[in-house]
């Protein structure tokens, strides 16, 4: 079952004609996801990459069925591409581009939260489901198929994740890349609760960093209501204070964001709090191999 | 990205935003003449020297070598022209600045807006952001003004008061009312607070701020209320379309070497430990900094080449992490996805040779797309170059190094 995106998702690209997009939608595509079409506003009618493009996504969604979109749009016109998505009833909208405006993100969530939809990022590496769906930029073959979850705010930190657990000798059953930006469509919280939910997932790894209190939040809905172990890990012990750190959301500004108040916090709602982003994998490993004994 | 007081109190007064007045200086002659033209707009032969850093804690931070704060009085001309003898192009040393400090290029002569009167003045707290939890923007205030918010929310968390806003409204005026009344404000004062409250949020909005602070907040002894001190922090990411506050940013506010860096599209931060490191992506990034310190180092660096690591910004952050003399050692970070890594590898060994001799030990650590060819073209290159493909033998390897 997994998460979010399986073998039967349709999934369509908004901006799906820009070099972006036409690759990414090539990779997708070679990776198995059912790529149904695109959507270029100018270029509807013609074919790209075998496929249909719209000029718009009621269009798409009306001649394709498609109830997942992937959105590699340029920051100005990333917001009202979501909110297109989430308009054209779209249900699992992932937004990949980095940079949109705080004020587009605060009307954007206001306007998809009266919809029936999901948003993931902005400024995400996407959604995989090894084995049955990529709809996003990782690279394919460094996830696994198997039986943990991820929750990450980082794309690379999130391959290096999955990489270890596939060295550990196990693997993913959906890995949910929620972006690094102040405002996300899925906060941590929400992302752990659907693996939570997900009858195949087994063990969830929550990979936060510095910055806001989702992870806050997540950790005391895991201490009330988990049901599986789960290793975390939070990046940026060493970030100092009042300096952004490369994500627009990654800023200490108080002592509740900094990684130690985080990693404080999780150890006290029992979760397995890797130290060293390298043990991320043995220390999942070692919590399923005890769970099982 | 931050800019200066009386930049932020420009903008204010084009919102409509009562301030405290003031005229910028750069020499001790031209404020001077500063002080005498704000002696006679505001009638007040006292008028204020202000330090124009990017940084809090001015008032009860010094000159170094000197007893001078960043922020004084003047009684008259003569003490005006003195202190800002004092602040021009020496170094201030705040909280907030580190033991480096900063070199005060600017000050702002102002107005001396606690004259007595009718009434008391008294001062207030305000600000204006994003709050995570719930997506919208908040303003946050307290009676408690002049005093850092956070101390006043550790010790009195009751008095800070918060009001958020909803995104299809904007704030009402029922929440400006409010914010009035629960300021403790009556008469002429409460009827200015929310028109201050109104335009400050309108001024917010339309500049597509991080942050606003202002603080204090001041009610003078004749019911006025006004922004004596501002603090605007402006969101990058939509700079584009507010060109005019785009070219506020003061580059020399800034590190010299992350100003270079981001000519060359590298996401760089400096820091004050001896391994500097480069990586792709931030949270990697993030945690390769983290796994300097266990290993028994401290980072140099933040250095995020993002998804295009090739030869030109390889070698681009060998130089940026070259500059820094404190940098002991060099930890590569990349995990290869579609960044292929015997790409990155072979821009290493060009980098390595374009740039000749590199004094300090460096340890690459590549994983992901051809990790394994990567490693043994680093491994054939001859280069005094520690090779990796796990994350604990990266770990492993600074630990060597450093010892």
């Amino acid at each position: 079952m997994s998460v979010l995106v399986n073998k039967n998702s349709k999934v369509i690209v908004q901006g799906f004609t820009g070099s972006e997009g036409t690759f990414h939608a090539s990779q997708m595509i070679e990776y198995g996801t059912n790529v149904v079409g695109g959507v270029t506003p100018g270029k509807g009618g013609n074919m790209h990459l075998d496929r249909p493009v719209f000029n718009t996504v009621e269009e798409a969604v009306k001649k394709t069925d498609a109830d997942v979109s992937i959105i590699f749009v340029p920051p100005a016109f990333a917001a009202d591409a979501i909110m297109e998505a989430a308009d054209a009833g779209i249900k699992v909208i992932v937004c990949i581009t980095e940079g949109i405006p705080t004020r587009d993100m605060i009307a954007t969530k206001a306007y998809i939260k009266k919809r029936d939809c999901i948003l993931i990022g902005p400024n995400c590496p996407g959604v995989i489901t090894p084995g049955e769906a990529k709809v996003g930029i990782m690279p394919g073959f460094v996830f696994k198929p198997g039986r943990v979850g991820i929750v990450s705010k980082s794309g690379t930190l999130t391959y290096e994740a999955a990489d270890q657990i596939a060295k550990a000798g196990l693997g993913v059953s959906t890995a949910i890349g929620i972006g690094g930006d102040p405002i996300i469509g899925t906060p941590t919280r929400e992302a752990v609760m659907m693996l939570m939910n997900d009858p195949e997932t087994d063990a969830i790894v929550m990979i936060g960093e510095i910055g806001g209190n989702y992870e806050a939040l997540a950790a005391e809905w895991i201490k009330e209501n988990g049901t599986k172990p789960v290793v975390g890990f939070i990046a940026g012990q060493t970030a100092p204070a009042g300096r952004r750190m490369g994500h627009a959301g990654a800023i200490v500004g108080g002592k509740d964001d900094t990684a130690a108040a985080k990693m404080e916090i999780m150890r006290k709602c029992g979760i397995t709090v890797a130290e060293s982003p390298a043990e991320i994998g043995t220390a999942m490993a070692a919590l399923l191999n005890a769970s099982q004994a | 990205m931050n800019i200066h007081e009386y930049q932020a109190k420009e903008i204010l007064q084009n919102y409509g935003v009562t301030v405290q007045t003031g005229i910028v200086a750069n020499t001790p002659d031209e404020a001077l003449e500063a002080a005498k033209q704000v002696q006679a707009n505001s009638g007040q032969s006292w008028v204020v020297i202000k330090s124009q850093i990017h940084a809090g804690g001015r008032g009860k931070g010094t000159i170094i070598g000197s007893e001078q704060h960043g922020v004084a009085l003047a009684k008259n001309l003569d003490q005006a022209k003195e202190i800002a003898k004092n602040l021009l192009g020496n170094t201030l040393v705040t909280i907030q600045t580190g033991p480096k400090g900063k070199v005060v290029n600017k000050i702002l002569v102002a107005e001396d807006v606690y004259y007595p009167g009718a009434s008391e003045p008294k001062e207030y707290y305000m600000s204006v952001l994003l709050d995570r939890q719930t997506s919208q923007n908040v303003i946050i205030y307290t009676t408690e003004g002049g005093m850092d918010i956070e101390e006043v929310a550790e010790h009195t968390p009751e008095k800070i008061y918060k009001e958020w806003i909803d995104p299809l409204t904007g704030l009402t005026g029922f929440q400006a009312r409010k914010i009035a009344y629960n300021l403790g404000l009556e008469g002429q004062a409460n009827k200015e607070m929310v028109k201050f409250v109104m335009a400050l949020y309108s001024a917010y909005v339309g500049t597509d701020s991080d942050m606003f602070e202002i603080n204090p907040v001041l009610k003078t002894s004749d019911d006025r209320i006004l922004a004596v001190d501002a603090k605007v922090s402006l969101d990058e990411n939509a700079l584009y379309r507010h060109k005019d506050l785009a070219e506020l940013r003061d580059e020399s506010e800034e590190d010299p070497t992350e100003v270079e860096a981001k000519k060359s599209n590298l996401n760089y931060v400096k820091l004050d430990g001896n391994v500097g490191c480069m990586v792709n992506g931030a949270g990697l990034a993030m945690a390769t900094m983290d796994i300097i310190k266990l290993s028994g180092g401290e980072p140099a660096n933040f250095l995020d080449v993002g998804g295009t690591a090739n030869a030109q910004t390889v070698e681009a952050g060998f130089r940026i992490i070259l500059s820094d003399p404190n940098v002991k050692a060099i930890l590569i970070n990349v995990f290869g996805g579609i960044v292929r890594c015997d790409r990155v590898a072979q821009g290493v060994v060009d980098a390595y040779k374009n740039i000749g001799n590199i004094p300090v030990p460096i340890i690459v650590r590549l994983q992901g797309t051809n990790a394994e060819e990567a490693k043994k073209l680093i491994d054939e290159s001859g280069l005094k170059v520690f090779s990796a493909i796990q994350l604990k033998e990266a770990a492993e390897l600074v630990k060597q190094v450093l010892s």
